[in-house]
């Protein structure tokens, strides 16, 4: 009788489609991921359940912390447009190469007269804190105002939309910080807004 | 070759997980306007509907119904204001006065943002359609109950 035979294989695989596979894969996911955004002044969102994503295009965020307000207006070329319309109001006049510049500066809080210093740093000297004291949000200097008319008007001018306003605010900022925001917004008769959130998962 | 596609797929397993999709969410606000020239825009609230509440500090609120001073404010952690919400609801449909539930939220001076968010997250949860945020009209007899419990 004879016996069943088991037949043996080695357990040796050719591993090189696995590995390209792999090295594919890892390439892909590299060169994909995107690094953050360095921010001037950081801050630490609250969480809420809502599901509402803040728009990439026409759109303004406000970050609160510490008591100072930074400004950020999305897209290169409403960005350009809002340093023109700045320029404009308060009789400055921006080079080429500076509104060149500017266009790559994402958020930032410095009065307009030291904007031009502020371009000609390098990026690394930007980020650095106390570098960027804010942007002046007092009656008699109101900047931030200005900032926000000016971003809504070239928004209009180049998207043909309205903008809309985030407020990117530190969960440990006290409120009368924020309402002084928003009652500037309101006082150019925004009322609705954004407020920027880390998603939280919902409540069953 | 195995140590390097175990190391390869240690790798892309780990830009896998890290590559999250960071894209920050948003909350809807709406406030009142501002404009005093049309009264017609003035919304009437029913006092028996009407829940006002009062961030304060330490993360602790001061809520009540109907018309500022009547009735003592209640004090409580905002954490728990969610309970209260839903009891004073339940109290103000049973009562059969038409009109919407409505929580008037009044950050004071003493809350934090984290406060008015987690106020404002809290009634989209529990499905309040009619919320007002007030922060100019904050009456004396509410600051004064508020100081009393040493939350503002």
């Amino acid at each position: 009788m004879p016996r069943i035979k088991v037949k043996r294989t080695s357990t040796v695989t050719d591993m090189t489609a696995m590995c390209d596979v792999a090295a594919l894969l890892l390439t892909f996911f590299i060169l994909t991921a995107t690094a953050r955004q360095p921010e001037p002044l950081a801050v630490s969102t609250p969480s809420s359940t809502y599901e509402f994503k803040v728009p990439a295009e026409n759109n303004a965020t406000l970050t609160i912390g510490q008591g100072k307000v930074f400004f950020e207006v999305a897209g290169v070329n409403v960005r350009k447009r809002t340093l023109e319309l700045m320029a404009e109001q308060y009789n400055m006049t921006f080079t080429p190469e500076e509104l060149k510049a500017f266009m790559g500066i994402g958020s930032f809080g410095v009065p307009l007269q030291s904007l031009k210093q502020l371009i000609e740093m390098n990026p690394g000297d930007r980020m650095k804190p106390g570098v960027q004291p804010g942007i002046p949000t007092d009656s008699t200097d109101n900047q931030l105002s200005a900032w926000v008319l000016n971003a809504r008007k070239a928004t209009k001018e180049i998207n043909q939309q309205d903008m809309r306003i985030s407020i990117k605010g530190d969960s440990k900022e006290e409120y009368p910080v924020v309402k002084k925001v928003i009652d500037i917004l309101q006082d150019q008769k925004v009322n609705k807004f954004l407020l920027v959130t880390n998603a939280e998962a919902k409540k069953k | 070759m195995t140590p390097m596609v175990d190391l390869m797929f240690l790798l892309v397993t780990f830009f896998i997980l890290t590559t999250v999709i960071s894209t920050p969410q948003a909350m809807d606000i709406v406030k009142p306007d501002k404009n005093d020239k049309q009264p017609e825009n003035r919304l009437e609230l029913k006092a028996s509907k009407t829940m006002t509440i009062l961030l304060g500090k330490n993360n602790k609120v001061a809520w009540y119904m109907g018309v500022a001073g009547e009735t003592a404010p209640n004090i409580g952690p905002l954490a728990n204001v969610g309970d209260d919400i839903v009891k004073n609801r339940k109290i103000a449909d049973a009562s059969g006065v038409a009109g919407d539930f409505v929580v008037l939220v009044k950050p004071t001076s003493g809350s934090t943002f984290q406060n008015f968010v987690d106020m404002m997250d809290e009634l989209e949860i529990l499905k309040v359609k009619v919320r007002q945020i007030d922060d100019d009209n904050i009456q004396d007899n509410e600051k004064q109950a508020m100081k009393e419990q040493g939350i503002l």
